[in-house]
């Protein structure tokens, strides 16, 4: 036996898996609801305890334990950049990379405006870019003055014109603030180089934020420091598409993960032109891209996924799905203000469970189609050209959905399915024929957690336990 | 913010995948002429080599040359990496067919207004003649 102990600190609930890495099973899971507000130990024992009483895992005797956490509010950042399209998306895709919440951006010059909603926005920590290696000076010094007379207490990380850096860091610290310093987001016009300023903001997040969300109990029964729950995520993205050792991997992948307060969309992929005539604009794609849409959730944000979807088309929607759900119309907004308000709600009634897939449907549909590229029509001496802004997905390989919904929810396909190309839409770059996987365990999480220790007989789980599906 | 000095130098080339070199060449020579140091780079110019070229010779102006018709897609964005790269206040010129040949004649208010808003300080149609460039940038530089 070789057991280790995967702990997700969720915003709602606390997840616990157990896995025998030896014969490369899973042993047990459990859930309860997350005590970040009293005290996040009482929460994971709670777990433990019924871990240990369904599958017999003792939590004293394993062999190791790993951890991810987005309670508390997750890891949520600023992040302030020059122009928006250029050093201000350098710093957002760092943020995102990092598993973090990008609570509030901005370009250009800010001023005591923008720096009282940075301060009343309670960011974690502040990302200040601007300026390409040897560029651009004067906006980023302005920045950095106005944040330094700011009462702003969270860590604040510098990753801009290497040119200004120190400059930038003496008056931050003048003003008492706390300052890491790294390479810049965006060198040249043409490279972006988010990895140095991703790894300080796990640093500073092991060393500041762990305390601050009152984590600390949890870390020192851990025993290894708490990754943000998406940047696990990632990783586990990143192992089931590269590979391990021999492993090649399965390949081009997308991750749609459908949560209560936002939905996460993952991709591995080499972004490459739609058609060969087809000209590319904007920044360079990475390949591990994450972004969150903190609007679409299917409990905390259900109104407005319900509002964006329209009262009319929801509830043809859900009628659709389900026949009888006739005659209820007058209580599908109540069922709607119901979910935000009881955030752990897991449906059993007929109508309850179609009401989400119809949620998650909107949540997913709209979360790809802002992760995923768009192609629109040029005209020139040599006739339409198409222009591509953003990562082209159409030709991506695989599909996973995982979540709460894909772990307890009817149709869990359906859900992935309006994360498909569609035709209706053709401007929008989404993958077109993927072989699609569900994470029926909601293991996911935990196979990112061990990617780092053990990745090939991770890869080899998540190979065993991840459902596949026909779309 | 103190103003720049006048230094009476440029930059020019052709945009893009435009391979079309005679125009920017005919402009560069015309400028020379002027009294103006040039860095002249070309056909086939990346967006990314006319602002470090201006970087480097602490240029007034960035002068874009693109006759094959599809100047508004090659131009877009250069404003923004100017910014970026620290010469927000530089001059930028755009000339020649500029957008498909038809197009240009027809709409020309409406070209010249959509460089406008990417940034361009003025846009050229392919009527416009060497010299009428150089006093053009001489009276937005304030020299003779």
């Amino acid at each position: 036996m070789s057991t280790y102990l995967l702990v997700d600190f969720g915003s709602t609930y606390t997840k616990v898996t157990a896995v025998d890495l030896e014969k490369e099973i899973i042993l047990g899971r459990a859930q309860t609801p997350t005590t970040v507000g009293t005290d996040i130990t009482i929460g994971l024992n709670d777990a433990l305890t019924d871990l240990a009483a369904s599958s017999g895992v003792d939590p004293e005797k394993v062999d190791g334990k790993y951890a991810s956490s987005s309670a508390a509010g997750g890891l949520k950042m600023a992040a302030i950049g020059l122009v928006p399209e250029l050093t201000l998306e350098a710093a957002r895709r760092a943020c995102l990379g990092a598993g973090a919440k990008v609570v509030c951006a901005y370009g250009f010059e800010i001023d005591e405006e923008i720096v009282r909603e940075i301060e009343s926005a309670a960011c974690d920590i502040v990302l200040l870019c601007g300026g390409t290696d040897g560029g651009d000076k004067k906006v980023i010094i302005h920045n950095a003055g106005m944040l330094a007379a700011s009462n702003i207490r969270c860590p604040i990380l510098v990753a801009g014109n290497r040119v200004t850096t120190g400059r930038v860091r003496e008056t931050l610290e003048q003003g008492g603030k706390q300052v890491y310093t790294t390479k810049n987001v965006l060198p040249n016009l043409e490279t972006v180089e988010v990895e140095p300023a991703q790894a300080l903001i796990r640093d500073i997040f092991i060393a500041h934020i762990t305390k601050a969300k009152g984590l600390d109990k949890a870390a020192a029964f851990i025993g290894s420091p708490i990754v943000p729950t998406p940047k696990a995520t990632l990783q586990a993205a990143a192992l089931l598409a590269n590979g391990a050792g021999d492993d090649p991997g399965i390949g081009s992948l997308v991750i749609v993960e459908v949560g209560g307060a936002t939905t996460n969309i993952h991709s591995v992929a080499d972004s490459s032109p739609a058609t060969p005539q087809t000209v590319v604009r904007g920044l360079p794609e990475l390949r591990i891209k994450r972004t969150v849409e903190g609007d679409l959730g299917i409990r905390y944000n259900a109104p407005t996924i319900y509002d964006l979807i329209g009262p009319d088309a929801f509830l043809s929607r859900l009628r659709a799905i389900v026949p009888e759900a006739d005659g209820r119309e007058c209580d599908a907004r109540r069922h709607i203000d119901y979910l935000s308000r009881n955030v752990g709600h897991v449906p059993s009634t007929d109508v309850g469970l179609n009401v989400d897939i119809v949620l998650a449907e909107a949540a997913v549909s709209t979360a790809v189609r802002r992760h995923a590229g768009t192609l629109r029509q040029e005209f020139s001496v040599v006739g339409e050209i198409m222009v591509q802004h953003g990562k082209n997905l159409l030709s991506v390989e695989n599909m996973i959905g995982t979540g709460g919904i894909f772990r307890y929810g009817l149709q869990p396909e359906r859900i992935l399915r309006s994360a498909l190309f569609n035709p209706e839409t053709p401007w929008s770059l989404k993958p077109q024929a993927p072989k699609a996987y569900i994470d029926r365990d909601y293991m996911l999480y935990g196979i990112g957690l061990l990617a780092e220790a053990f990745p090939a007989a991770a890869l080899r789980i998540a190979r065993k336990y991840l459902k596949a599906a026909s779309l | 913010m103190e103003k720049r000095e006048v230094n009476k130098s440029i930059v020019i080339g052709t945009i893009g995948s435009d391979c079309h070199m005679i125009g920017a060449w005919v402009l560069q020579k015309a400028f020379k002429d002027a009294g103006f140091t040039v860095a002249f780079l070309g056909a086939v110019v990346p967006q990314q080599e006319f602002i470090n070229a201006a970087i480097e010779i602490d240029a007034d102006a960035i002068l874009v040359s693109s006759m094959f018709g599809m100047g508004l897609l090659d131009c877009e964005g250069l404003r923004d990496k100017c910014i970026e790269a620290g010469i927000k206040d530089i001059i930028l010129y755009v000339g020649g067919t500029v957008a498909a040949p038809l197009e240009l004649e027809k709409n020309w208010p409406e070209v010249e207004r959509r460089f406008t808003a990417m940034g361009f300080n003025r846009a050229f149609p392919n009527t416009c003649t060497a010299d009428e460039a150089v006093q053009a940038l001489k009276a937005d530089l304030g020299i003779d």
